[in-house]
């Protein structure tokens, strides 16, 4: 048995290991699976989205959910994904990312301090009887009534894709008759900024 | 220039109007055996030819169409031929068609400008890609839209897969018809978007110069790749005022050269902890021209050194360190040294399904270092203990003083192992004879006579199938770049066209095209291009009426069962001379020599067609979905479990 414990401090020093092999050859990208937010700051030309999402395509990344706007810089556009995936899959689908020569920088925001937010217009079956239900629903997620009609009204709700989904959920019982969501956006919490680590 | 700290000043085109230095001995070439006879109008019309692409282009000054005597106004398919003329384009593969015509109608007042005009387009994107292997320079192809464009995505598709620096140029309708569904119109951007490393649609003749200059620059920075350009036909009429930029705005490329000092400081403890090291070198080790480097490193640290299929020619095969080639089709000792090592040292290469086989039983002992250019090829395939990004030569330049030096005698024992493991897998039956089975000629024979004939430094451009693993073994390569081969795509019909652009690159050098008869009927119809454009290239037919390689796998895998794997051909000699081309039988062993000879002797392109054994099998081979330890081996008979 070899002992254990801690070694005596004028010990001699231990030959350096002989070779630790791996275990087993390990075959990237067979972790465990969960969301992941991906920010990319792109430039602002025709065909850069398609660049995007074809390559996620073709290597074989499903995208959940993707946000395409202009940034302060008029040339240069910001997506931010949102797709599911172990750590390494989801590093190897940043890195061929940066392929792209439109590509400028990506940040996987999973584990960042972020503020995140989707807006969701949905479209709810309500009339007299249970509309003042719907109302509470909507007003304990801090959700907006925007439009109004006899027999139905828009709730519009932002927050995570979490919040949304949990909204959602209790509104499908009154019968959800149309419903839109933008996608996730998020945004690093402090003074640090992707987009000036990428001004010229 | 954004890219100019990154180290970029390698790069052939790291300046819009660079261009490369060729080397002093490039400019003292010996005297070619396939010239014509000296004093002729011919041979000194050739020698003119090759004097031009030899010359270092960099002095040369593009004259402007006044310059030329020229009244008329310049327009964007001037701009074209200005572009490529700056980025040191020597000869490019085209076919003309309705909406390319305004560049032809120019192309005629540069007559520095080489044309090659193929017979299909996919020949001409092959040629371009052969060019770029042969010489590390940037191959250029050409066509019209529609058809012409689509033919053109198998050769830049093979581009891609094997990082191979090409810009193709396709033409397309006025951009006022785009989307209209016009003759000859397809979306051909949309089409090589997925298999280009970028690319370009330009309506605007005043682009024009800013993206060749950006396209030469990315095809032959960082990983190399093809880069294709569309251009509308208004583009290359339109009159253009743009001038040629000094410098580009990139922002978005910035390939890392130098590896990182921490890990290349833990390569170097690797290397001192290893006891049995093997490099597997790949194309990187071309690309980044790092072969000296590998050289001293392997010497250095008394590594053995593997390499993949388009990594031969990285080390002299003849070097005592060298193992060979591995993978599927590679050598045993050289598969079994990968399988013992205690550390791989990957280079410039990106564990292709074809070198790994099964991942989990991969290297298993081995810790692995891997060095890569391409971010994204760490970890794709197989986790890595040490991964370096980075250009293989400055990688190697920085760890090799930090190396300790080891004595052979320290890996005796190691290196003697792996000598008998090679003694072992080189002992096969009929290899060295000519005759396989029942004296039929022997395809290894033919390959490695032809080395031998050649003194090893003939451009040796393999087709795809059996012919392809043949030449990998047993060609013997000594040179950089003396082995072209269709690695990721593995295009049948490459090797002809492949060896038309590698011929007219390095025409110090002779060239053969090894083929099948599969692939030869792919692209048959470059042997016109070579008669009409005089190209020296020697075909070696391995014809044994099979898709050989279809039928091994139906013999090894399909329990027999061969479909579709017989081949009818032409009768090859009357093919090739109804070509004007010479040709050539040879049908057992002692005829080989003599039709190599004779091939050999004939100004001009030459075609032996090899009457191979119809059976013979590519051995050893490793079964899809096993591992490098899983070989089949020549002595099969019977199924393996």
């Amino acid at each position: 048995m070899t002992p254990t414990g801690p070694t005596p401090a004028n010990a001699a020093p231990r030959p350096a290991p002989a070779h630790t092999a791996p275990p087993a050859r390990a075959l990237p990208g067979h972790g465990q699976e969960h969301r992941h937010v991906l920010v990319a700051i792109v430039n602002n030309k025709p065909g850069v989205l398609n660049r995007v999402s074809s390559l996620m395509r073709a290597r074989n990344f499903n995208i959940d959910t993707l946000a395409v706007s202009h940034t302060d810089q008029p040339d240069v556009s910001r997506m931010t994904i949102t797709l599911h995936g172990d750590d390494v899959a989801v590093e190897q689908a940043a890195k061929q990312l940066y392929r792209l020569i439109d590509v400028l920088k990506v940040q996987d925001a999973t584990f960042d301090p972020t503020v995140e937010h989707e807006i969701a217009l949905i479209k709810v079956r309500a009339d007299d009887r249970n509309r003042g239900e719907v109302l509470t629903i909507a007003d304990m997620y801090k959700a907006k009534v925007v439009d109004l009609a006899a027999e139905s009204l828009i709730v519009e709700a932002t927050g995570t894709e979490a919040e949304v989904d949990a909204l959602i959920a209790l509104l499908r019982g009154f019968g959800i008759k149309e419903l839109v969501r933008s996608g996730t956006v998020v945004m690093s919490r402090g003074a640090g900024s992707i987009e000036e680590a990428v001004k010229r | 220039m954004e890219t100019t700290d990154d180290g970029s000043d390698r790069s052939p085109t790291a300046t819009a109007a660079g261009t490369p230095g060729v080397d002093a001995a490039a400019r003292q070439r010996q005297r070619i055996n396939h010239m014509p006879d000296a004093g002729t109008a011919r041979a000194e019309a050739v020698s003119a030819g090759r004097r031009e692409m030899l010359s270092d282009r960099s002095r040369k000054e593009i004259k402007s169409l006044a310059e030329r005597g020229l009244k008329r106004p310049r327009i964007g398919a001037d701009a074209v031929c200005e572009a490529l003329l700056r980025q040191g384009v020597e000869v490019f593969f085209g076919y003309p068609g309705g909406v390319v015509l305004p560049f032809y109608d120019v192309l005629g007042d540069y007559p520095e400008l080489r044309h090659v005009l193929v017979r299909h387009e996919q020949g001409g994107a092959h040629a371009a890609d052969g060019y770029a292997r042969a010489t590390g320079r940037v191959g250029v192809c050409l066509a019209t839209s529609g058809p012409g464009a689509t033919n053109l995505v198998t050769g830049i598709g093979n581009a891609m897969l094997d990082s191979v620096p090409m810009v193709a140029i396709t033409g397309n309708v006025v951009s006022s018809l785009l989307g209209k569904d016009a003759f000859q119109e397809i979306d051909i951007t949309g089409i090589t978007l997925p298999c280009t490393k970028h690319n370009y649609l330009v309506r605007d003749p005043n682009d024009i110069p800013r993206v060749f200059a950006e396209a030469f620059h990315i095809a032959a920075t960082g990983r190399p790749g093809p880069v294709h350009i569309d251009l509308t036909k208004d583009a290359l009429v339109g009159v253009c005022t743009a001038e040629h930029p000094e410098t580009l705005d990139l922002p978005g490329f910035k390939p890392t050269f130098e590896g990182h000092p921490r890990q290349v400081k833990l390569f170097a403890q690797e290397i001192a902890r290893a006891e049995r090291p093997v490099i597997l070198a790949g194309h990187g080790v071309l690309i980044a021209e790092a072969t000296e480097e590998l050289r001293e490193l392997a010497e250095k640290a008394q590594i053995p050194v593997a390499h993949t299929l388009l990594g031969i020619g990285a080390f002299d095969e003849t070097h005592p360190l060298s193992l060979g080639f591995v993978g599927m089709h590679g050598w045993k000792h050289a598969n079994k040294a990968i399988q013992s090592a205690d550390l791989l040292i990957a280079l410039g290469m990106r564990f292709d399904d074809r070198v790994t086989g099964h991942v989990p039983t991969f290297a298993p002992y081995a810790r692995i270092v891997h060095v890569d250019i391409d971010p994204a090829e760490i970890g794709k395939n197989v986790a890595v203990e040490i991964p370096i990004v980075g250009d293989v030569k400055r990688v190697l330049q920085a760890l090799i003083p930090q190396v300790p030096a080891v004595p052979r005698e320290r890996r005796a024992a190691y290196l003697d192992e792996i000598d008998g493991w090679r003694a072992e897998s080189e002992r096969t039956p009929w290899h060295g004879s000519g005759a396989w089975k029942n004296g039929q000629l022997s395809a290894d024979y033919v390959v490695s006579r032809i080395g031998e004939a050649t003194g090893h430094d003939a451009t040796m451009v393999a087709d795809v199938g059996q012919n392809q693993m043949w030449t990998a073994r047993y060609g013997g390569y000594r040179r950089p770049n003396s082995h072209i081969s269709s690695g990721g795509l593995g295009t049948m019909g490459y090797g002809l066209p492949a060896a038309m652009g590698a011929a007219l690159g390095r025409p110090d050098k002779e060239t053969w095209a090894i083929v099948g008869d599969g692939g030869l009927q792919m692209t048959v119809q470059e042997l016109m291009t070579l008669v009409q454009d005089h190209i020296p290239v020697k075909i070696a037919l391995l014809n044994n009426h099979k898709l050989g390689m279809v039928r091994q796998w139906q013999e090894l895998v399909y329990a027999g069962n061969y479909h579709s794997s017989h081949l009818q051909g032409p009768d090859w000699c009357r093919l090739a001379e109804a070509y004007g081309v010479a040709g050539f039988r040879a049908t057992t062993p002692e005829e080989v020599d003599k039709a190599i000879g004779a091939a050999r002797a004939v100004d001009g392109p030459a075609l032996i067609e090899f009457c191979i054994a119809q059976e013979q099998n590519v051995f050893p081979m490793m079964p899809a979905g096993k591992g490098l330890s899983d070989l089949l081996e020549e002595q099969f008979e019977e199924p393996q479990q």
